[in-house]
C-alpha cells in the first residue's frame, strides 16, 4: 500500500493504495487552503505541510496522522523589521542528518529544522548573500523550489531558484556559491555575461548512486551535470518541448531521469493534447514517451506543476506519479511501463509526493 | 473615518456600541475583537482589551499577549497582512489609526482573500 500525500489549491489530499490497484481518498486537510507541499518523513512517520492562507500568510504544519490534529511549526518567518515578508513555502525535503528537514520558499529563502520539523531557522548566509539584490523573481514568485541533499551528508547541498540560478554548499550552509556554467537562457540576449544571475532553473535532483551527477529541467533546456552541479551538459534533444517543470529519477541507475515536457512557455500544456513522460536511460543521450499504455493520448491540455511529480522504489518496480492543473492524479507502478488514474476531480494540484508501503 | 476622528477631537469616550462590551473594561482600553481561526489561537477568546494609540500598537499588543497569533494578523515586516480588514467601531480603518479607551477593533477577513481559484 502506496500513500500520496496530493497538495492542492482546496486542501490537502492523502491517498492510498496499490500501485496498478485502485486509489482512494483516506483524509482531507486544510480544507479551503493552499497547500503547497506535504511530504511523510520515514524516519519519524510524521507529515510536515507548507500551507498559505490568503489571509493569514505562510505556515508549516505537522502531523502523525494527516487526517487527526496538526500542529503549527515555529521559525517558519524572515527576520522582523526588514522589508521583506515571506510569501510561500515551496517545497520541504528530508536531510542526511538524524531530524533534519529543508524548506524552501519565496522570496528565495531555505530554511532548516533538526528537530523532525516542529521548529525552523533561516539559512542567513543565503539570506545575506551580498548577490540577492540582483535576484529576480520567476512567474511564480521568487522561489527556492529544488533541495537536493547529497547521499549520506549532511554538509553538501545543492538549492535552486527561480530565478537565481543553482547554489552549492560544502559546509553545511554557512556558505554558498554558485553552480551555472553551462546554462544557457533564450530568455536573455546572447552576449549576456556568463555570470548572470538570473537563471530560472525549474527543477533539480541528483542520481543517487552517483551522487556528482544532477538532472536539471530549465525554462527552456534540460541538462546533466557531472561534477556535482559546477557545470551543466544540455541534454535537450529528442525531446517534443524543453520545456516544463517536473523531474524524477531512478535511483537505482543514474543514467536514467523522467521528465514531462510542456509545449512553451507561453502554452504551458502537454504538447498536441497528448500527455507523456519522456525517460532516458542513457543519461539524456535519447529519450522515449511512456504512456502509451494508461496515459491520456487526445485532447488531454495537462499543466504538471514542479513538485506535481515523485517516485518511490527503484528499478523495474519504480514507482511514479504526478498531478495536473486539472485534478488528474496518475500513476505507474512499474517504471513507466503502464499507467491508471489514482484520482480525477481534485482541485488543481500543485504537488504530489509518495510513501512507498 | 471622519466619525472616529472626530469623537477624538470632541474628547468622547464612550462607545457607540457599548452593549457589545463586558461592563468591566468598557472604558479602560479598547477591545479588540477576534473570529475563528484568530479567536482560537488567542485562548479561545473573542475579546482582548488592550493597550495602544494606534491599530497597529493595538494588533502588536494582540502577539504580545497571545503569543500563538504571531504572524497571523501581522507579517515580518509589521504590515497588516493584504487580505486582513481592520474595522474601527465598524468602519474601515488602517494600521496607523488612533484608537482610544472606547473603541472596539473588529479583526476580519476580507472577501478578496478567497479569490484565488
Amino acid at each position: 500500500m502506496s500513500e500520496l500525500m496530493v497538495g492542492t489549491r482546496k486542501g490537502l489530499f492523502a491517498l492510498a493504495g496499490e500501485p496498478g490497484g485502485t486509489f482512494g481518498v483516506v483524509a482531507r486537510a486544510f480544507a479551503g487552503e493552499t497547500v503547497e507541499n506535504a511530504v511523510r518523513d520515514p524516519r519519524s512517520g510524521r507529515v510536515i505541510a507548507s500551507v498559505t492562507s490568503a489571509f493569514y500568510g505562510p505556515k508549516l504544519w505537522y502531523a502523525d496522522d494527516p487526517g487527526g490534529e496538526w500542529q503549527q511549526a515555529e521559525g517558519i518567518a524572515l527576520p522582523e523589521g526588514g522589508d521583506a515578508a515571506l510569501e510561500r513555502i515551496w517545497t520541504i525535503v528530508c536531510g542526511e542528518a538524524d531530524g533534519q528537514l529543508f524548506a524552501g520558499g519565496d522570496p528565495g529563502v531555505l530554511f532548516e529544522s533538526r528537530d523532525g520539523g516542529e521548529t525552523w531557522a533561516l539559512n542567513r548566509a543565503l539570506w545575506e548573500h551580498p548577490s540577492r539584490p540582483k535576484w529576480q523573481p520567476g512567474g511564480g514568485g521568487l522561489c527556492l523550489h529544488s533541495i537536493v541533499t547529497w547521499p549520506g551528508d549532511p554538509q553538501r547541498l545543492a538549492i535552486a531558484v527561480s530565478a537565481a540560478g543553482v547554489w552549492l554548499t560544502d559546509d553545511g550552509g554557512e556558505s554558498w556559491r554558485r553552480g551555472n556554467r553551462g546554462l544557457r537562457p533564450r530568455y536573455l540576449p546572447e552576449d549576456t555575461p556568463e555570470d548572470e544571475i538570473g537563471l530560472c532553473v525549474h527543477r533539480l535532483h541528483r542520481a543517487p548512486a552517483r551522487p556528482e551527477r544532477l538532472f536539471m529541467q530549465f525554462h527552456g533546456g534540460v541538462y546533466r551535470s557531472d561534477d556535482a552541479g559546477e557545470s551543466w551538459t544540455d541534454i535537450a534533444a529528442g525531446l517534443p518541448s524543453d520545456f516544463g517543470f517536473p523531474l524524477a529519477i531512478d535511483p537505482a541507475d543514474p543514467d536514467c531521469a523522467y521528465l514531462i515536457p510542456l509545449t512553451g512557455d507561453t502554452d504551458r500544456v502537454t504538447p498536441d493534447g497528448v500527455v507523456r513522460v519522456y525517460e532516458t536511460r542513457d543519461a539524456g543521450a535519447t529519450w522515449r514517451p511512456r504512456g502509451e499504455d494508461g496515459l491520456p493520448s487526445e485532447h488531454a491540455y495537462l499543466t504538471v506543476l514542479r513538485e506535481a511529480l515523485d517516485w518511490a522504489g527503484e528499478g523495474q518496480g519504480l514507482e511514479l506519479y504526478f498531478g495536473a492543473t486539472s485534478g488528474d492524479v496518475f500513476g505507474s507502478g512499474d517504471a513507466g511501463a503502464s499507467w491508471f488514474n489514482a484520482a480525477s476531480r481534485l482541485p488543481p494540484v500543485l504537488s504530489v509526493t509518495v510513501t512507498p508501503g | 473615518m471622519s466619525s472616529r476622528a472626530g469623537r477624538r477631537l470632541d474628547g468622547m469616550t464612550q462607545p457607540r456600541h457599548d452593549d457589545a462590551r463586558p461592563r468591566e473594561y468598557a472604558a479602560a482600553m479598547p477591545v479588540v475583537r477576534l473570529r475563528q481561526p484568530l479567536k482560537r489561537l488567542a485562548g479561545d477568546r473573542a475579546e482582548h482589551p488592550l493597550e495602544g494609540a494606534t491599530v497597529l500598537e493595538l494588533m502588536h499588543a494582540l502577539e504580545r499577549a497571545e503569543p500563538a497569533t504571531g504572524g497571523w494578523i501581522l507579517d515580518e515586516r509589521g504590515h497588516i497582512r493584504r487580505h486582513i480588514n481592520v474595522f474601527l467601531n465598524g468602519e474601515r480603518c488602517e494600521a496607523q489609526t488612533p484608537v482610544c479607551g472606547a473603541d472596539r477593533v473588529d479583526v476580519l477577513p476580507a472577501i478578496s482573500g478567497g479569490a484565488t481559484a
